[in-house]
C-alpha cells in the first residue's frame, strides 16, 4: 500500500516536520519534550501488537510477547513521567 | 463488519494518530500548552492500539492483551513513582524499551521468513540492528545515572573494537538481504552483535555525557520504529518514528552545542582524560568564606537579585527551600529572577522542572542567552550548587577545558554569593575562578540547611 516514492515523500515530509516542530523550543522544555518525542515512538505498540498477531511457533512467539511488554512499557511510561513533568510548568500569573 | 471495512477504519485510525502526535508535539513546545500536548499525543496512541485490535487476521489476542498489560502497569508504577532528580535515567529506560520493541519486530519479521523486496527487507535489518544497539545502549545508560555502574569502562582500542563489531554486523545484516531472508543462525548472530555494539558503544562515555547519549538513542529508537514501519507497511510507525528521528536528532545537537562538544567528540572520547590536563593551574587568591546572618542582609537589602541553581541544588533537594526564601525576599520588594544554564541539572531543561516541581513559576526562569546582560545590574548572583557552568575561565583561560562554553556571567554581578557543600571542583574537574573573585563570598554547607537558615533570617530582618 505504501510503496517507492510515496514511502520516501512520507519519509521526507515527516522529517522535516519533526525537525520545524522542535526548532523553536525554548531550552526549559528540552527534557519533558524529548521525554514526549519518547513517548510518541511508543506506537511501535501497534506494530508490536501485528507482529505478535501473525506470529507462529514458539519462539516468534515469545520474542512477539517480550516485543509487545517493552512496546507497552515504552508508551505508557513516557506518557506517565512526561505528564508529570508537564503538570507541573505553572505561570506566576496564576491559572495557565 | 468485514474484513475490508475493519481493515479501512484500522489506517483511519492511524491517520488520526499521526495527526495528534504532531499536534501534540506541537502543543508541547510552548509552556503553556504543553500540558495540552501530551494529551492529545497521548488520545492519538489509545485510539492507534484500541483500534489495531481490529486488524484483519490477527491471532494471540489473550497473550497480547496480557503483555500489555504487564509492560503498561510496570512502566505505570515507576514512572508516577519516580523521583524527579531520576528523570533522565527513567526516560533513557522507556526509551530503550521502544528500541527492543523494534528490534522485536524486526526479528519476528526475519524468523518468520516473511517475502519482502529488498529495499523492504533492508530497512527491516537496520531498523532491527538500530533498535537493538538503542536497547542495549539505553539499558547501559539507565545502569550508570541510577549508579548500578560505577565507572566508566575503557581500554585501548576501544573504537576499533566498535567499527570491527558494526563490521561484523553489517556483514551480517547484508547476507541476510542477499539470500532473500536469513537461517536463525545468521539473524540470531546478528542482533547478538547488535546488542553487543550498544554496550561497547555507551560503557566508555561518562556520566555527565550521558544525556546526550540518552537523546541520541532516544532519535534512534524513533528511526528504527519507522524502519519497521515499513516493513509493517504501517503508516503510523513511519510517520511518528521518523518525526522523532529527525526531532530527537536536533534534540541531541541542542543539547551538544550546550555542552560544548561535539558529537563524535561525545561518543568517541571519554570526558575526564582532557580535563585533567588544565586542572592543574589553578587561579591564585583565596577563598572567603562569609555566614548566613551576612547574606540575608546582603539579599534583604537588595534590589535586584538573581538565582542561579545547580544540580548541587537538586542533589540537596534544596529547591522547596531555595523559593521559599525567594517567595520572602519577593515580599520585601525585591526583584528575584532564576537563570539556568542549557545544562544545569542532568539535561538541558531538567533543572527547569525540578524548579517547577517546587512551585517555581515559568516566566521567573530565563536561560543564559535571555538574562547574561542582566547580571551587571543585579546586587546579588546567589550560586546555590553549579559550578562549571559560572566558571569565567570558560570566557578567558583558552587552558581550560571548558574554554568556548557558553557560560552564565553571575561574575558580572555587584556581589557573587556561592553556597557549596565544599571545596570540590564540578563535574569537568577544574577549579572555578569565580570563587576566588574579590566580590565572592562562599556559604559552605548543604544547600538545603542553608537555604532554610537563609529564609528564617530574611524574615526576621
Amino acid at each position: 500500500m505504501i510503496d517507492g516514492f510515496i514511502a520516501l515523500y512520507i519519509f521526507m515530509l515527516a522529517a522535516f516536520t519533526g525537525y520545524e516542530v522542535i526548532a523553536r523550543v525554548p531550552v526549559i522544555l528540552h527534557t519533558p519534550l524529548m521525554s514526549g518525542s519518547n513517548f510518541v515512538h511508543g506506537i511501535v505498540l501497534v506494530g508490536a501488537m501485528v507482529a505478535m498477531g501473525r506470529a507462529e511457533g514458539t519462539l516468534e512467539l515469545v520474542i512477539a510477547f517480550v516485543g509487545v511488554v517493552l512496546a507497552a512499557g515504552n508508551a505508557v511510561g513516557g506518557y506517565a513521567v512526561t505528564e508529570r513533568m508537564l503538570e507541573m510548568f505553572k505561570s506566576s500569573k496564576g491559572k495557565r | 463488519m468485514g474484513s475490508l471495512g475493519a481493515g479501512t477504519l484500522v489506517q483511519a485510525s492511524y491517520f488520526i494518530a499521526a495527526a495528534l502526535f504532531i499536534l501534540g508535539l506541537k502543543r508541547m513546545s510552548s509552556p503553556v500548552t504543553a500540558r495540552g500536548g501530551i494529551v492529545w499525543a497521548g488520545v492519538g496512541m489509545v485510539v492507534a492500539t484500541l483500534i489495531t485490535f481490529l486488524t484483519p487476521g490477527m491471532e494471540n489476542y489473550g497473550l497480547m492483551t496480557v503483555a500489555i498489560a504487564i509492560g503498561g502497569i510496570l512502566a505505570w508504577v515507576t514512572g508516577r513513582r519516580v523521583a524527579m532528580t531520576d528523570m533522565p535515567q527513567m526516560i533513557a529506560l522507556y526509551n530503550g524499551m521502544g528500541g527492543g520493541a523494534a528490534g522485536a519486530i524486526a526479528a519476528v519479521e526475519l524468523f518468520a521468513g516473511e517475502a519482502h523486496g529488498a529495499a523492504v527487507l533492508t530497512l527491516g535489518v537496520l531498523g532491527g540492528i538500530i533498535g537493538a544497539v538503542s536497547f542495549s545502549g539505553s539499558l547501559i545508560a539507565f545502569g550508570k545515572l541510577q549508579g548500578l555502574i560505577k565507572r566508566s569502562i575503557r581500554f585501548r582500542g576501544q573504537n576499533f573494537v566498535n567499527v570491527a563489531v558494526l563490521a561484523v554486523t553489517l556483514a551480517a545484516g547484508s547476507a541476510i538481504v542477499v539470500q532473500s531472508g536469513g537461517s536463525v543462525e545468521i539473524v540470531t548472530v546478528l542482533f547478538v552483535l547488535a546488542l553487543l555494539l550498544g554496550v561497547t558503544m555507551t560503557l566508555p562515555i561518562g556520566g555527565a555525557d550521558m544525556p546526550v547519549v540518552i537523546s541520541l538513542y532516544n532519535a534512534l529508537t524513533g528511526l528504527a520504529v519507522a524502519f519497521e514501519g515499513f516493513v509493517l507497511d504501517n503508516a503510523a510507525m513511519i510517520i511518528a518514528g521518523t518525526v522523532v528521528g529527525s526531532a530527537g536528532t536536533l534534540l541531541t545537537q541542542l543539547m551538544a552545542k550546550a555542552m560544548n562538544r561535539s558529537l563524535a567528540n561525545v561518543l568517541f572520547s571519554g570526558f575526564g582524560e582532557s580535563a585533567a590536563a588544565g586542572a592543574a593551574t589553578g587561579p591564585g587568591g583565596a577563598l572567603k568564606a562569609i555566614d548566613t546572618a551576612d547574606v540575608a542582609v546582603m539579599l534583604g537589602f537588595s534590589e535586584k537579585v538573581i538565582v542561579v541553581p545547580g544540580y548541587g541544588m537538586a542533589v540537596a533537594q534544596a529547591q522547596h527551600k531555595v523559593w521559599e526564601l525567594c517567595q520572602a525576599l519577593i515580599a520585601r520588594g525585591v526583584a528575584v529572577k532564576f537563570a539556568i544554564h542549557p545544562v544545569a541539572g542532568r539535561m538541558p531543561g531538567h533543572m527547569n522542572v525540578l524548579l517547577a516541581e517546587a512551585g517555581v513559576p515559568y516566566d521567573l526562569i530565563y536561560d543564559e542567552g535571555e538574562i547574561n546582560a542582566e547580571f551587571e545590574t543585579a546586587d546579588v548572583a546567589l550560586v546555590i550548587g553549579a559550578n562549571d557552568v559560572v566558571n569565567p575561565s570558560a570566557r578567558t583561560d583558552k587552558s581550560s577545558p571548558i574554554y568556548g562554553m557558553p557560560i552564565l556571567n553571575a561574575d558580572k554581578a555587584k556581589n557573587v554569593i556561592v553556597i557549596k557543600r565544599g571545596q570540590g571542583t564540578g563535574f569537568s574537574g577544574v577549579e572555578n575562578a569565580l570563587f576566588y573573585l574579590d566580590h565572592a563570598r562562599m556559604l559552605y554547607g548543604d544547600g538545603q540547611a542553608k537555604a532554610a537558615e537563609l529564609v528564617q533570617a530574611v524574615k526576621t530582618l
